[in-house]
């Protein structure tokens, strides 16, 4: 019929809003990045585990970080949170350098992360995980916290905040079990919604999927969506592909701890660069390291 | 056998201010192990701590270093209330000084400071020196402290009983005051741990850097923990020596920290009830097994090559030995500990 072609908006690999048209190079700059890291490098001995020369995370969108085995991905993580301390290195989180950085002023200031192996408070029951994780309680200070009219309203909102997340990840039935008692997806889920109540504006999530049933894996995939849905960054650590290609905006590539590739999704597995450094470690992109 | 006589006194023990210190100092060690994770095996210090300040204040006040008229607060006693509030700031002292270098590091390392710290403490107390400088009686340790509370006791003087067995007024003073302090550390402690600062400890025992990721300031709230505890602690030994009139080096010996302990693991740790139960517990066995075994013996009613009059005392520590061990195989949770959370302890 009609020789007419509709006009592509992207390039097969391409990247779709803020990030389209970015060049898929290590390093390379982005529009509105919310973290910016320069020059950071980690050695444990002889052994380098991050030496990361430049990277920015867009504001706004889903990176996902991949890499082999013993990449330096959790040890960047516990970096740029705090929990470790670089040998050289500096980062910055929404436009602000970071200088003093202990891990919980970076929580305060927008940056929550979880863990590899899930840090559910077992003896504490799945609503005092919740309302643990919201910030600035007056009650947590140790005279206010011997008076309860001083933080009572506040407890009742913190309260009605923590049930209507347990509800969007279906852990409302839960809500006074011992987290203990929660099997180890379901902990997945619970440190994703404890770290929501502290309303950060980046969410690292280390392998947030390992271990997690398949059926809970989707539920998991949704709720990471609707965190960019609400206009919160995200960082997740993952090793599926199919995982990687189906909700990331932007892919950073680690092997040896340095980034390797940087780009859209559709672009990483075309990458020699990334072949190389999978089939040098796994022999298949699609095998993902269980820790 | 005087039957009467050994109920009454067994009970009387239950209730004395011994008991009083170690519910006390048990009290102190629930915020530190029970609530916040934190290995304190130096409560003895704080004990110290707390009974010599109060004794050497109350009783001769700091001496003056130099020659000539002392200036106040120097060279003249304080009075007792001046005294006990000073307690408090002297445990903070101690706590800090702990806690500064070790709570930033594994769990580990205060437990071996606070070791070396009670023992350190006993030590320099027993030393002629600082009994030059301070007071602090070397190691007869110190009495005629308790001057200014008699002062104040409405029953100085008279008799009490405890159906078969007899009290005077101080100890009835100190045992309604004792009680009445620990009744103040539990209420103080059950407001603070249903709060949102108790959450944050609980959840630093759990895990914390969990706590950390979540914005909490672990190393402040330790610190906090320690000092509120430590404090607590140093109350136990400012009961002792009231109580028995007498502050002496020896009193704050390991035993001390470990009685503490052992009463805290008898009644559940994590529970605002644990030490007090734990504390009556542990003092019944005692009182019971001392006065029991001591008729025994005195009555030859064994013979006294299993057991005499000498060596009875060593025999009851035994029994609360084989109770502790009882109880951690048949219920490790303690008496009052919930055994469904005993079930995560597995890490
Ligand atoms: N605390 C540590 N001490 C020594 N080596 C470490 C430590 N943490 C990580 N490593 C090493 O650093 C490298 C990177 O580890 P990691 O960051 O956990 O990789 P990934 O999360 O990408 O699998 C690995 O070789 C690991 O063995
Ligand atoms: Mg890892």
């Amino acid at each position: 019929m009609s020789a007419e072609t509709i006009p592509v908006p992207q390039p097969a690999d391409g990247a779709a809003g803020p990030l389209a048209g970015i060049a898929h190079e290590p390093g390379v700059a982005k529009p509105d990045p919310l973290l910016v890291v320069d020059g950071m490098r980690r050695a444990f001995g002889g052994l380098v585990a991050v030496d990361v020369a430049h990277v920015e995370f867009q504001r706004g969108c889903i990176t996902g970080l991949i890499g082999p085995n013993g990449a330096g991905k959790t040890t960047f993580f516990n970096l740029i949170t705090g929990f470790d301390t670089p040998d050289a290195g500096t980062w910055s989180f929404d436009g602000k350098p970071i200088r003093k950085a202990s891990p919980y002023r970076l929580a305060r200031s927008g940056m929550v992360r979880t863990f590899q192996l899930t840090k559910s408070l077992t003896r504490l029951s799945v609503l005092e995980n919740m309302k643990l994780g919201a910030l600035d309680q007056r009650g947590e200070s140790v005279f206010a916290g011997l008076l309860k009219p001083l933080w009572r309203d506040q407890e009742r909102e913190i309260e009605q905040r923590a049930d209507d997340l347990l509800q969007r990840f279906k852990l409302d039935h839960m809500r006074e079990e011992f987290a203990g008692n929660l099997s180890g997806g379901q902990r997945k889920l619970l440190e994703m919604a404890r770290a929501l109540m502290a309303d950060p504006k980046l969410i690292m999530l280390d392998e947030p999927m390992a271990g997690v049933n398949p059926a809970l894996t989707q539920s998991l995939l949704g709720h990471v969506k609707e965190l960019r849905a609400e206009g919160r960054t995200v960082i997740f650590v993952e090793h599926d592909m199919d995982v990687v290609n189906d909700i990331s905006d932007w892919v950073v590539v680690m092997a040896e701890g340095r980034v390797l590739a940087e780009g859209p999704p559709a672009s990483i597995g075309a990458n020699p660069a990334v072949i190389d450094a999978y089939l040098g470690a796994h022999h298949d992109l699609d095998l993902g390291d269980e820790q | 056998m005087n039957w009467p006589l050994i109920i009454s006194n067994t009970l009387f023990t239950a209730i004395s201010i011994q008991a009083i210190a170690y519910v006390l100092a048990a009290i102190g060690l629930n915020m530190h192990f029970g609530f916040t994770g934190l290995l304190n095996f130096g409560q003895a210090a704080f004990g110290a701590v707390g009974a010599y300040t109060f004794a050497v204040l109350a009783g001769q006040g700091i001496p003056w270093p130099a020659s000539g008229e002392p200036p106040w607060p120097f060279g003249q006693p304080w009075p007792w209330w001046a005294a006990a509030l000073a307690v408090i700031p002297a445990a903070m002292v101690l706590a800090l000084l702990l806690g500064i270098p070790t709570l930033r590091l594994r769990a580990d390392y205060l437990a071996i400071v606070t070791i070396a710290a009670a023992e350190i403490i006993r030590q320099a107390l027993i030393a002629p020196k600082l009994d030059e400088r301070f007071g602090t009686g070397g190691a007869d340790g110190l009495q005629g402290f308790t001057g200014g509370i008699e002062k104040i006791n409405p029953w100085n003087g008279r008799t009490f009983y405890l159906w078969k067995q007899p009290f005077d007024g101080h100890q009835a003073f100190m045992i309604v005051a004792g009680w009445s302090l620990v009744a103040l550390c539990s209420v103080g402690m059950w407001l603070l741990m249903r709060s949102p600062w108790g959450r944050v400890l609980k959840s630093i025992r759990e895990d914390e850097d969990a706590a950390r990721s979540l914005g909490k300031n672990v190393f402040a709230y330790k610190m906090q923990s320690l000092i509120i505890g430590g404090v607590i602690g140093a109350f136990a030994g400012v009961v002792f020596a009231v109580g028995g009139r007498a502050a002496a080096p020896n009193d704050y010996a390991t035993a001390f920290t470990f009685f503490a302990w052992t009463v805290l693991i008898l009644g559940g740790a994590g529970r605002i009830k644990g030490p007090i139960v734990g504390g009556l517990i542990f003092w019944l066995i005692i009182g019971f097994t001392e006065v029991f075994l001591s008729q025994v013996t005195r009555n030859k009613v064994v013979p006294t090559w299993l057991v005499n009059e000498n060596n009875f005392g060593l025999l009851r520590f035994m029994f609360v030995g084989l109770g502790l061990a009882t109880l951690v195989v048949f219920r490790p949770q303690g008496i009052f500990g919930d055994r469904r959370e005993q079930a995560f302890d597995v890490r």
